[in-house]
C-alpha cells in the first residue's frame, strides 16, 4: 500500500488520495490570506481584550464578517483535518486502526463544523449587549 | 532522502505546527460557540485569552501560523514549480526569516499590554 507522506510527489494515481492533496494546496492559498489577515485583526488592530461579545455583534452586523469567518472555518477544519488524516497514515500501524480513527476523525470533523456554522448563522445579539466592546 | 537535512526539519516542523494550529482551531471553534450562551457566558470566556498566560500561548500559535504559512508556499512552489526544487533549501531559510519578520511585530503587540505598553489597538471596534 502506498503510504501518502503529505509532502514531496504529488499522488499519480487519480482518486480521493490525489483530491485531497491538491485540495490541500488549493484551500492553503485562500487560508494563508484568511487566516493571516485574521490574526491581523484579532491581534494587532484590535487588542483580545476588546474581543467580546459587543465586538462581535457590531461585526456581524455585516454579514460579510459571517462570510468571512465560515469560510475560514470551513477552510481551516477541512484542510487541518486532511493533514491530521496523512499524519495518522503514517504512524498508526495496522490498517484497523486507521480506519477506525478515520471515523472519529469524520466525526469530529462533521460536529464541529456543525456546532461553528450553527454560531455563526444564528447569532442575534441579545437587547442591550451594545455597550463599549472592550472588556478592560 | 530528507533525512537530518534542512529539508527533514523542515518537514517536521510542519507537521507539528500544522497539528498544533489544529489543536488550537478545535478549542477556538468551542470557545466561539460560546456566543450563543449570551454575553456573560461569552465575556467570561474570551477574556481567558487576555491572560498573561494565554497571551504567550498565542505568540506560540503565531510563530506556528507564519511558519507553517511560509513553509506551505515553499511547499507548493516545490510541488507546482519543476526548477524550485533546487532552491529548497534557500526557501526554507526565506520562510525561517520571514516567519521572525512576521512574528516580531504581531508579538509586540499581543504581549505589549502584559507590559503596560499602550500598544493603541485596544480601543478600535473593527
Amino acid at each position: 500500500m502506498r503510504i501518502s507522506t503529505g509532502y514531496g510527489p504529488r499522488p499519480a494515481s487519480g482518486g480521493f488520495e490525489a483530491a485531497s492533496w491538491y485540495f490541500n494546496r488549493i484551500s492553503a492559498i485562500g487560508l494563508f490570506f484568511l487566516v493571516i489577515l485574521h490574526l491581523i485583526f484579532n491581534h494587532v488592530t484590535t487588542d483580545v481584550s476588546c474581543t467580546s461579545y459587543q465586538l462581535i455583534a457590531l461585526r456581524y452586523a455585516n454579514p460579510y464578517w459571517r462570510v468571512y469567518d465560515w469560510l475560514m472555518l470551513t477552510l481551516a477544519l477541512l484542510h487541518g483535518m486532511n493533514g491530521l488524516r496523512v499524519v495518522v497514515d503514517d504512524y498508526v500501524g495496522t490498517q484497523v486502526w486507521r480506519v477506525r480513527i478515520l471515523w472519529l476523525l469524520i466525526m469530529v470533523t462533521l460536529v464541529l463544523f456543525m456546532v461553528g456554522t450553527v454560531t455563526l448563522i444564528t447569532f442575534q445579539p441579545v437587547a442591550g449587549a451594545l455597550g463599549p466592546n472592550c472588556i478592560k | 532522502m530528507y533525512k537530518g537535512q534542512s529539508g527533514m526539519i523542515a518537514w517536521l516542523l510542519h507537521r507539528i505546527a500544522g497539528v498544533a494550529i489544529l489543536l488550537f482551531l478545535v478549542i477556538h471553534i468551542v470557545d466561539i460557540s460560546l456566543l450563543g450562551f449570551g454575553p456573560n457566558v461569552y465575556n467570561e470566556g474570551i477574556a481567558l485569552f487576555s491572560t498573561a498566560l494565554l497571551r504567550f500561548i498565542s505568540l506560540a500559535l503565531v510563530a506556528a501560523v507564519f511558519y507553517h504559512a511560509l513553509n506551505g508556499i515553499r511547499v507548493m512552489l516545490i510541488d507546482f514549480v519543476p526548477w524550485c526544487v533546487r532552491y529548497q533549501r534557500s526557501m526554507f531559510w526565506a520562510a525561517m526569516v520571514l516567519t521572525i519578520l512576521g512574528f516580531i511585530p504581531v508579538a509586540y503587540f499581543i504581549i505589549g499590554p502584559i507590559f503596560g505598553l499602550h500598544t493603541g489597538n485596544a480601543a478600535s471596534g473593527m
